[in-house]
């Protein structure tokens, strides 16, 4: 297994520099170092010269790509794409055009992100796996179609509704937590029941359908005939084998999207006030902040791949048949 | 059949009541322990109620508050509150007016010839080669506590000289637990005006300063020769206190000198803006110190000052807190104001020492939905008024007047009003081969589209009625502003029933056949004349202004190109003079109308490098601008003022769209607001009745328990039905 491991993290090697030539790619295609000066300086009175003084200070002064002035290997290296890009390797995100280090920006707001992420996650999937349990147990009947258009309905909404019901609804009508805010330490806990709630019951449309799925796929295999055949219950059936099997599939699904639990959630983030990395990368998007952005691609991209091997690694875990090569 | 060899389940209906109860307990219990005494949806912790707090909101992170750099109205609102310049607005009266800070007056400017020589106040402004202004600040003044002046024993500076494994475990300025503090000096503010010449700072008036202060830009060359490189990208402290240069000089302790090259009288309003406040040259060598920035330990994240207030909490992310600065000199209400400033209360604390509240907490509220509700709710003790909500808050009444909805009435909530001092213009790219030049035919093209876009409707549509049309590039409260009907521009309206009526659209259309266009046809091609028009609005909320746009072009049987792009390439395009017509809008940086013309002075095009994007020259307004910029207000300049309007209005560069209304509400509990809008510093000024916050916040927030109790019963409800199904199959499968 270590040599598939080692083989996975040198293949990633590739692949990131690649998401990394990709996202500098786009992001200059729209903002040239230029714009990014004036947005950091300001839209009045800036003269050119400040805008060229901001540039050689951030090292914004270099050809993009390509070097043609410069000699030999120079010529790739001197450049914006490599000298801001070699350093990522190391996991050094360097600091952001603004001056903040980054990595302690990252290090800060990741605990707010994994604070509403976690119990998302955590809550829905007991609720998405029991309510698929549930419809599966009464397939075929009125609750089974009802809960299917019920849960297609769920998915066809927007989360942005979820959010603005939600806060209207449960903060401004009933006056039950706060709209939006966050703090620090348990103070935070009454700033997560909204967005958790909202988190969990946004997802309960494509959450459950697809664990139905799984569940529909395994309730018609043979073991579970067998199992039915020696008398037992339907509901030992379900939970004991069923559950069992099914729960290979969420589970690695699941491991693939712990690492990303990290990013934050963009809109949630935003409209909550909760100062995770989704709303670091959003204001680094909108700040034009360069720096920034290629470094959460780039943390993005690491977090993806780990998630991929842990997915892999689970696999061996949940099923023995599985051998990794 | 063989009987599974399986534990007992229980029955289901037992395994869901068991399951439940325990489950409904604890998320009462949860419920309870995460919202405390009611009420529940207060953002705040429970030990701040009843203090003597105000509460805000911010949109957007302060990109900078180092005052060197900073020069936006969301970075202002914090760092004038720390940050004390020597000169700064009066809060009550208008026009607004300066005084004192920390000055002991307003400087008078002294006009020295060639020699250095001092000349008389109405000398020739051509032998006038200097003006200088000596600064007197007051003795006494002490800055907040701050560790860059916390000394040990032996007067030796504390943290001026940490080890870098000291540096390495810093995070925040707090970690350095000792602070100290000293007298406000002179040298502070020349320390600070050598700053804004420092090349690596970024200041962005450092090309205006190098056009006025004398021996500015040779400072900073000096200085970009003389600093040591940057060490890992960290630039080592460069004490400027050794360093001079002719434009600031020391005198005394508590005085120094600006010299300005020649005559720029609008230079005293740059000493009430943060640019100009004092900069204590410890903080810069504390935080100067390799590994400092790399921790995030800049002037641009910790401002230390002198004002009423101190920044205790920067975290942009989430929340900025400022606090009473305990070493705040004693400054007080002011005692006049304007004619119904005594009726409306804002004299009541005249002479009281400032500031009145003990902290203000700003809270990060990126979107408007939430910002509004919790305003409503007495969570935020302030507020504008977004688009989404202003049905719900404002209406207006039959003669137009702007006033509250009978709901925020009974809330007791108050609404204030004032016209900005800006403009939203219309610019015609006078380099443009169509709508360009002083030819006849563009004038009389512009002059015609000048009346056809109606932006009385624009505001009506697009501002929710939050604006005045514009008649001139001046907005009310700036001087040379007329109102009334000497004050309207006669090319696009007429005076009727006493208020401007813009003029009829068959007007605009002579004026267009005058110019060649009838019925809006090109003459050459015989096809509707194209104009195009470059729009910052890509968004989809554009789409339904850029419509109307095209609308009010259709009106002439011009047909409206719109170029819609980002905000970056509409500025590149503005610098490379490509664009035909476009809208922009300035706000302005001090009250004087010097600070509107310029962007309608020649020498000041936009493909030039300067601000006046309409590239527009004529040499009699030129001339006449830089004889009014060095004007006293008064009757002549009104009259050059006039003069300079009227060539404008006549030559239409502009069309003169708007001055936005600012519209803000506040809490019945706040007192002592009147809008200023060139003063940032006006939180000082306000003050709360923090016990009738919370009787509010408690009768407007009860908890609403019922919808729990329905969603439970809703979930019982909902489960009996399958619970007996599910009893009916287990029976069946046991047969």
């Amino acid at each position: 297994m270590s040599a598939y491991i080692v083989r996975r993290l040198l293949y990633a090697i590739p692949i990131l520099i690649g998401v990394n030539l990709i996202t500098f790619v786009l992001f200059f295609v729209v903002n040239s170092p230029d714009d990014m000066a004036r947005m950091q300086l300001g839209d009045k009175r800036v003269t050119e010269e400040a805008i060229q003084a901001w540039k050689a200070d951030h090292g914004y002064d270099r050809p993009l790509l390509f070097n043609a002035e410069a000699e030999g290997l120079g010529a790739l290296t001197d450049t914006i794409f490599f000298q801001k890009s070699v350093k990522l390797f190391a996991l050094n995100f360097g600091t952001s055009d603004s001056g903040r280090d980054i990595g302690y920006d990252i290090r800060q707001r990741m605990w707010p992100s994994l604070a509403i992420a976690l119990p998302v996650l955590l809550v829905g999937l007991a609720i998405n796996i029991s309510y698929a349990l549930m419809i599966v147990f009464f397939r075929a009947t009125y609750i089974d179609v009802g809960s299917v258009v019920l849960l297609v309905a769920m998915m066809s909404i927007s989360g942005l509704f979820y959010i603005i019901s939600g806060q209207f609804l449960i903060g401004k009508l009933f006056h039950l937590v706060p709209i939006s805010g966050y703090d620090i330490g348990l103070e935070a806990f009454k700033f997560l029941i909204l967005p958790v709630i909202v988190g969990v019951v946004s997802g309960i449309g494509t959450g459950t359908r697809l664990y139905r799925t799984f569940f529909l796929e395994e309730i018609n295999r043979d073991y579970v005939r067998t199992a039915r055949a020696k008398g037992l219950r339907e509901r030992i059936v379900l939970f004991r084998h069923v559950l069992k099997n099914a729960l290979i599939p969420i589970l690695t699904g699941v491991v693939a999207v712990l690492p990303l639990l990290f990013m934050g959630a963009l809109i949630t983030e935003s409209f909550f006030g909760i100062p995770g990395l989704g709303s670091y990368t959003i204001d680094a998007i909108n700040r034009q902040d360069f720096s920034i952005v290629r470094a959460m691609v780039f943390l993005g991209s690491v977090l993806y791949i780990l998630g991929l091997i842990l997915t892999d690694i689970s696999y061996t875990m949940v099923d023995p048949r599985v051998r990794l090569s | 059949m063989a009987k599974a060899a399986t534990r007992p389940w229980p029955p289901l209906g037992a395994l869901c009541s068991r399951l439940l109860t325990p489950a409904l307990a604890c998320l009462t219990v949860v419920l309870l322990a995460g919202c405390g005494a009611p009420p529940w949806n207060n953002p705040y912790p429970e030990g701040q109620a009843g203090e003597n707090i105000l509460y805000g909101a911010f949109t957007e992170r302060p990109k900078h508050l180092d005052p060197v750099r900073s020069y936006s109205s969301n970075e202002y609102s914090f760092i004038a509150q720390i940050y004390e310049p020597p000169l700064q607005y009066h809060f009550l009266k208008r026009p607004y007016t300066l005084v004192p800070l920390t000055a002991e007056a307003v400087p008078e400017p002294t006009h020295l010839d060639a020699d250095g020589n001092p000349l008389p106040a109405d000398a020739d402004p051509e032998r006038i080669a200097v003006t200088e202004y000596l600064v007197r600040i007051q003795p006494g003044i002490r800055y907040q506590p701050h560790p860059a002046f916390a000394q040990d024993a032996d007067g030796r500076y504390r943290y001026h000289d940490l080890s870098p494994a000291q540096i390495a475990g810093l995070n925040e300025l707090s970690d350095l637990p000792e602070t100290g503090s000293r007298e406000l000096t002179a040298e502070d503010y020349v320390y600070q005006i050598k700053r804004l010449a420092v090349p690596w700072l970024h200041s962005p008036i450092a090309g205006l300063m190098g056009e006025h202060i004398l021996g500015f830009e040779a400072f900073s060359e000096r200085i970009r020769e003389a600093a040591p490189e940057p060490v890992g990208g960290e630039r080592p402290f460069f004490d400027l206190r050794r360093y001079d240069f002719p434009g600031v000089e020391v005198v005394d302790r508590y005085s120094y000198k600006v010299r300005i090259d020649g005559r720029y009288p609008q230079f005293v309003y740059w000493l009430a803006m943060p640019f100009f406040a004092p900069m204590p040259w410890e903080a810069e060598a504390l935080t100067s110190q390799p590994g400092m920035a790399d921790n995030n330990i800049t002037l641009d994240w910790y401002p230390v000052g002198t004002g009423p207030f101190m920044l205790t909490e920067n975290n942009p992310n989430l929340r900025m807190v400022l606090a009473r600065n305990p070493n705040f000199h004693g400054e007080t209400y002011p005692a006049e104001g304007m004619p119904g400033d005594r009726e409306a209360g804002l004299l009541e604390a005249a002479g009281e020492p400032l500031p009145f509240i003990d902290r203000a907490v700003y809270s990060l509220e990126k979107e408007s939905i939430p910002y509004w509700n919790k305003f409503l709710q007495g969570y935020y003790d302030t507020s504008g008024i977004s688009s989404d909500a202003f049905d719900q808050a404002v209406k207006f009444d039959a003669a137009g007047e702007a006033g509250l909805t009978a709901d925020m009435r009974e809330k007791g909530i108050q609404l204030s009003t004032a016209v900005q001092t800006s403009i939203w213009y219309m610019g015609f790219n006078m380099e443009d081969d169509v709508v360009g030049g002083d030819s006849e035919r563009a004038r009389l093209l512009r002059q015609a589209i000048s009346i056809a876009v109606d932006f009385g409707e624009f505001i009506s549509i697009f501002a929710n009625g939050r604006g005045v049309q514009g008649q001139g590039p001046l907005p009310p409260g700036i001087f040379g502003h007329r109102e009334g009907e000497a004050g309207i521009n006669p090319y696009v309206f007429d005076w009727e029933h006493g208020r401007p009526q813009r003029k009829p659209i068959e007007e605009a259309r002579a004026l267009l056949a005058q110019a060649g266009y009838r019925d809006g046809r090109d003459p050459e091609t015989g096809r509707p004349l194209s104009i195009y028009y470059e729009a910052m609005d890509a968004g989809p909320d554009g789409k339904a202004r850029l419509n109307w746009m095209r609308k009010q072009f259709a009106k002439l049987g011009i047909e409206l190109i719109v170029r819609a792009t980002d905000y970056n390439r509409f500025q590149e395009k503005m610098r490379e003079g490509t664009g035909q017509v476009f809208m922009w809008g300035w706000n302005a940086d001090y009250p004087d109308p010097e600070n509107f013309f310029f962007l309608l002075y020649g020498p000041n095009r936009k493909i030039d490098g300067g601000e006046n994007a309409a590239n527009y020259s004529n040499p009699e307004l030129d001339r006449l601008f830089e004889r009014m910029k060095n004007m006293p207000d008064g009757p002549e300049r009104q009259a050059v003022i006039d003069r300079m309007t009227e060539i404008v209005r006549h030559d239409t560069p502009w069309s003169f769209g708007f001055y936005p209304e600012s519209f803000s509400l506040h809490h019945q509990w706040v007192e002592n607001v009147k809008p200023n809008l060139m003063a940032n510093n006006t939180l000082k000024y306000l003050s709360l009745e923090p016990g009738i916050r919370e009787d509010k916040r408690a009768a407007w927030n009860p908890p609403v328990l019922w919808p729990i109790a329905a969603v439970v019963l809703v979930l019982v409800l909902g489960a009996l039905p399958a619970i007996v199904i599910a009893r009916r199959r287990e029976r069946s499968a046991a047969l």
